[in-house]
């Protein structure tokens, strides 16, 4: 698995170590406020989307990021490259297990 | 473009989910019969590719932010297919363990990225490449306009849903309930963001990406032309 495409591991690998240029961007995007923000960007907060917008709350890495460890930059970024390699770990690790169905 | 929890209605969000399991299945049966072994780890790597390139969000101007998906390079090298399911697992993984994008809203936020996008990708990159070489640099240009035109498709869809909840799912005040711009300010913005800024860095990723692999495992274009021309012959040579 990691010989054959050993250049697509290393470009894969310099996305992660690069990604924190990603944080630099720290708007959010449109449609994605959270409710925290909604306040501010719109100026009221949908009562249907009050109901649902904490449906989901086990995120481990909430926004790319270790909780309560955001005081920098660096910080930050560290969060952000652990959470990438998380990602790639499991996004890697889950279509070579379900592409056990390709057979040739 | 990830659309959180409570933006889309249930009404909305549910029959997108209940539309994505069929579209997982075919792509699953798909994937098993035209997939290569040797393509399976270029699978693994692209989804997690997709996952990453996602994360480098790119500043709009006046405080917003758009990112690139990946998603039409996977349907070049793989298939539309294949990447349909890798970008569903990269979506999911995002709204699970990075609470990016809603889980209710999965299957659409699944339909956009990991439908619409690899789908209208890979044939305006058939369509513009024609018979020319998969190294050529008409199939770069195809590439670059196919994965302009695959995130902006996605785009539109994903402003579409956003601006219909307005006028579909209002409070007997007269508030929105979910998402509460009219279609005309979603489409407005979306496209914007994505014609101007995200497009193009989605062109560049998909042409530069094309180009990387072409170079580096020229083995990986051919395979899908010699699979489909000469059926037979690619396994053979897998074998000797």
């Amino acid at each position: 698995m990691f010989k054959n495409y050993r250049n697509l591991w290393l470009a894969l690998g310099a996305f992660i170590i690069l990604s924190p240029l990603g944080l630099l961007a720290s708007g959010t995007a449109f449609g994605e406020w959270g409710v925290d923000q909604l306040e501010e960007e719109v100026g009221f907060i949908p009562a249907g989307l009050a109901k649902m917008a904490d449906l989901w709350t086990h995120a481990l890495l909430p926004d790319y990021g270790i909780a309560g460890f955001d005081a920098s930059f660096i910080q930050s970024a560290a969060g952000y490259i652990i959470s990438a390699l998380i990602g790639v770990v499991l996004v890697a690790g889950i279509m070579s297990i379900f592409s056990k169905i390709v057979r040739d | 473009m990830h659309i959180p929890d409570g933006y889309l209605s249930p009404q909305t969000a549910v029959p997108f989910l209940a539309l994505m399991v069929p579209v997982w299945g075919i792509a699953t049966k798909k994937v098993k019969e035209k997939l290569k072994k040797r393509q399976v780890p270029v699978l693994s790597i692209g989804a997690a590719f997709c996952f990453t390139i996602m994360m480098f969000n790119l500043p709009i101007p006046g405080g917003s932010s758009a990112h690139a998906v990946g998603a039409v390079l996977l349907a070049i090298l793989l298939g539309p297919w294949a990447a349909c399911l890798g970008v569903s697992v990269a979506l999911i993984i995002q709204a699970l363990v990075f609470g990016d994008g809603g889980i209710l809203a999965i299957g659409a936020n699944c339909f956009n990225m990991g439908f619409v996008m690899p789908m209208v990708g890979y044939y305006v990159y058939k369509l513009v490449k024609g018979s020319a070489n998969e190294q050529s640099g008409l199939a770069l240009i195809a590439a670059a306009i196919a994965g302009y035109i695959g995130l902006n498709a996605a785009a539109l869809i994903t402003a579409l849903e956003f601006g219909s909840q307005y006028s579909l799912f209002q409070a007997a005040d007269g508030m929105p309930l979910y998402f509460m711009y009219p279609i005309k300010v979603a489409v407005g913005a979306m496209m914007s963001e994505h014609l101007v800024l995200a497009g193009p860095v989605e062109a560049l990723v998909t042409a530069l990406g094309l180009r990387f692999v072409g170079s580096t495992y020229p083995h990986l274009l051919s395979e899908r032309a010699s699979f489909k021309n000469y059926g037979n012959s690619s396994e053979v040579a897998n074998h000797v």
